[in-house]
């Protein structure tokens, strides 16, 4: 059964997580999973410049270094299972019946990668605990994380706003004729006015919008088009203020990496600047 | 890319360079200590030691780990150098790299799973001795001077951490010994005298030997024991690395990246390395984790070297003596000797039976090969006596005898096997039940057969129960370590 899961950890975003988590569970229906992770290769490591091995200083070194993992992680262990409590309690206050909590150790990005098959949505906050305090930033595992997934994304922000209409950034390609198809297919955005727009001027694209216009239509969204023009990003978002929108749909990190390392990506613009949250689909 | 780029490399900056920095000062006296082993140039260790250094930092399966020069190899090419010199070397250390690298593609890194704890440990401790015994010809023969830098350095090496841990207590036993030898004008013996040292970058040199068939005989064998003993040192100093820093590494890879180094190091004037168990102990203590560490330590170790090649050459022997001994000190497994005690006396007798055989022959390929053979030896013993057969009469007087035979039955236990029937009994018919054993090899079969065939002989008739369960085993490409209801049905029995 595929699940919601939601990616707590100490963050101030970790409630908004957990809010737009049981948003997706109610409307998609969907078991919900609470999860922490403990990193242990953000641990400071101790470091002893005395260059020489003592009698026994293979083994002694060995204990040492076990003791200290232990106690980090005794520690970390516990505060994770608070934060997940608290997050529970807070689902559970809202109407999810059983959310699930589980705590692994290892990586983010391999953790949710060995997740992958039972993954419905993965919610994610846009700032990890360790950038608390710093404005319009990306954490660092973010993009590690999109780029790793194969299964729908959503990046939060710090506020939380019952999404009410969507907008979904169309570009043509694929992922985004594919993100059509499941946006008209999903119960998630069930009876939700939809935006669709796209930035520049040609004919394919518009008759590529025609047909999604036409997909979203038949089943049953209230759908607005529109046709931008300048740069993507500061377009697309300009837009969403300008109509009030509360959750964009996007495909992510379309092009190759070599195009990327010299234009820069536009998915990482759109995470960088967001203010509402952003469903990525791959 | 660019994120597993930074993860790998440069997530752990400061720890990675000043515990680079460390271990390429350690790293300094080992080599040229391991090259006066080989009877080449300290440059040749030097070379080797910064070229695999960087190779592995790239081309490694284990960050954090290093490679360089070392004693385990030094060892085997003494032979190869006396007999036939420098240029044979460096073609049987391309040779070494390139054996090392098929290894790497044949998947060899897993045949260290027969390679037991106990030979592991004699492995160590063998080494240790090793590279202390190597330094005892520096020690006859010189004055009593000598003795006494040999004991400060120790002293520097030993106390000096209970002052402070922020400067590598190795380096400034170097220092002031070199620097009171220096000032006093004291007639000792120095690295200089051993030969030259580094005054360039190293170049790329073919080696000057004649490409034919008598080559090869001469530099093969020297070249295959290197690729086992550095693949070997290698995969254990890989797995004291992943205990100590509690993460994963790619075992195939090291081989690969091993052979990659040695190519390098024997184009570019250097031996051939492998790990370094105690360097790469240093490196974790002192808080190197990433790749980063490992190539920092090889670039630092080359600057020194090039530009400080005058004041290396004035480093008394004594003071790298002593260095070498805190090496050796440190290399050894003590617990080892308390465990003793503790252990069953089979792996005690592997891990003496280990060190004696290299010590005795200085070759740890030899030492380890025996090791392995006495491991699985006792414990094909140990399996044979998992091992039972009960009989009872079917019914007082009936003549109809029932053996039932658990456990496992194949080369070790096929004649006591045999012996568990008693033939002399005269019955009309024994039926044996063989379903809850296990028959692994053909010996075991033959020796099935002839208790059958014993007992036809005192005209008794033969009933055989199982024989389809008990040699399911038999089979070469035997695998139900997937399957577990074929573990559970196999093993539901005992």
């Amino acid at each position: 059964m595929s699940e919601v899961i939601a990616c707590i950890d100490g963050s101030p975003a970790a409630a908004r997580v957990c809010d737009y988590a049981v948003w997706a569970v109610q409307r998609l229906n969907a078991p919900l999973t609470l999860l922490h992770v403990l990193d242990h290769s953000r641990y400071p490591v101790e470091s002893d410049l005395s260059g020489n091995l003592l009698l026994g200083g293979r083994e002694s070194l060995l204990t040492e270094l076990s003791e200290l993992d232990a106690k980090r992680n005794k520690l970390a262990l516990e505060q994770g299972k608070l934060m997940l409590d608290g997050a529970a309690s807070r689902a559970i206050e809202k109407g999810v019946a059983e959310p699930k909590q589980r705590q692994r150790h290892g990586g983010l990005v391999e953790t949710l990668a060995g997740m992958q098959e039972q993954t419905r949505i993965l919610v994610i906050g846009k700032l990890g605990e360790e950038h608390a305090g710093e404005a319009a930033q990306v954490g660092d595992h973010v993009e590690q994380v999109i780029r790793t997934m194969h299964k729908p994304i959503l990046v939060v922000p710090s506020d939380f706003a019952e999404p009410g209409k969507i907008m979904l950034a169309f570009d043509g390609s694929p992922t985004c004729r594919e993100g059509v198809k499941l946006l008209a297919a999903s119960p998630l955005f069930l009876g939700l006015p939809c935006h669709l727009v796209a930035v520049g001027k040609d004919k394919q694209l518009s008759e590529d919008l025609d047909w999604a216009r036409d997909t979203l239509e038949k089943s049953g969204h209230e759908v607005e088009v529109a046709q931008l023009e300048g740069d993507v990003e500061p377009a697309l978002h300009q837009y969403q203020q300008d109509n009030g929108i509360d959750m964009v749909v996007m495909g992510a990190y379309g092009h190759s990496r070599i195009r990327e390392f010299f234009v820069g990506s536009t998915t990482s613009k759109m995470i960088k600047n967001a203010t509402v949250p952003h469903l990525l689909l791959r | 890319m660019i994120q597993s780029l930074k993860q790998n490399w440069f997530s752990h900056l400061k720890g990675d360079t000043l515990a680079g920095a460390v271990v390429a000062l350690a790293l300094i006296p080992e080599a040229i200590a391991f090259s006066i082993i080989a009877g080449v140039d300290p440059k040749v260790g030097l070379y080797a030691s910064f070229c695999i250094c960087v190779v592995t930092a790239f081309a490694g399966g284990r960050p954090a780990m290093i490679s360089a020069a070392t004693g385990a190899m030094a060892l085997l090419m003494v032979g190869l150098v006396k007999e036939h010199g420098l240029q044979y070397l460096l073609a049987a250390t391309v040779l070494t790299g390139i054996l090392q690298i098929l290894a790497g593609f044949l998947q060899l890194g897993n045949l260290m799973r027969f390679v037991s704890r106990s030979v592991v440990t004699g492995f160590v401790n063998a080494l240790a001795i090793l590279i202390f015994l190597a330094q005892l010809p520096e020690l006859s023969g010189v004055t009593w001077h000598v003795y006494v830098m040999v004991a400060v350095g120790l002293g520097i090496i030993y106390l000096l951490p209970l002052l402070t841990t922020a400067v590598p207590s190795p380096l400034v036993c170097i220092v002031v010994i070199t620097g009171f030898a220096m000032y006093m004008g004291m007639e000792v013996p120095t690295v200089g005298d051993k030969g030259d040292l580094p005054d360039s970058l190293p170049m790329f040199l073919f080696p000057d030997i004649p490409l034919n068939f008598e080559t090869l005989q001469i530099i093969f064998p020297v070249a295959f024991t290197m690729m086992v003993v550095g693949l070997l040192e290698s995969m254990m100093t890989a797995t004291i690395v992943d205990d100590l820093t509690d993460t994963d590494s790619e075992k195939n890879r090291e081989c690969k990246g091993q052979g990659v180094a040695n190519i390098f190091s024997g184009f570019l004037g250097g031996m051939a390395g492998c790990a370094m168990i105690g360097q790469s102990v240093i490196n974790v203590k002192s808080g190197g984790r990433k790749r980063l560490s490992t190539l920092f330590a090889g670039c630092f170790l080359l600057v020194l070297v090039v530009f400080l090649g005058k004041w290396v050459s004035q480093i008394p022997m004594a003071a790298l003596v002593a260095v070498m001994i805190m090496v050796s000190i440190g290399t050894f497994s003590w617990e080892s000797i308390t465990n003793m005690t503790k252990h069953p006396a089979s792996s005690t007798v592997v891990m003496l039976a280990t060190v004696t055989a290299t010590v005795a022959t200085h070759n740890l390929a030899i030492g380890v090969g025996i090791g392995v053979v006495l491991s699985a030896l006792f414990y094909a013993n140990k399996v044979g006596r998992v091992f039972y057969v009960r009989s009872d009469l079917d019914e007082i007087n009936s003549g109809h005898r029932r053996y039932e035979v658990l456990g496992q039955v194949f080369f070790t236990s096929a004649d006591q096997f045999i012996a568990s029937f008693d033939f002399k009994e005269a019955l009309d018919k024994v039926t044996i039940d063989v379903h809850r054993s296990h028959f692994w090899d053909i010996t075991a079969i033959g020796a099935l057969d002839k208790v059958i065939i014993k007992f036809r002989r005192e005209g008794t008739e033969v009933e055989l129960i199982g024989l389809n369960e008990a040699s399911a085993t038999l089979v070469d490409k035997f695998a139900v370590h997937d399957k577990p209801e074929a573990v559970e049905k196999l093993m539901g029995g005992h």
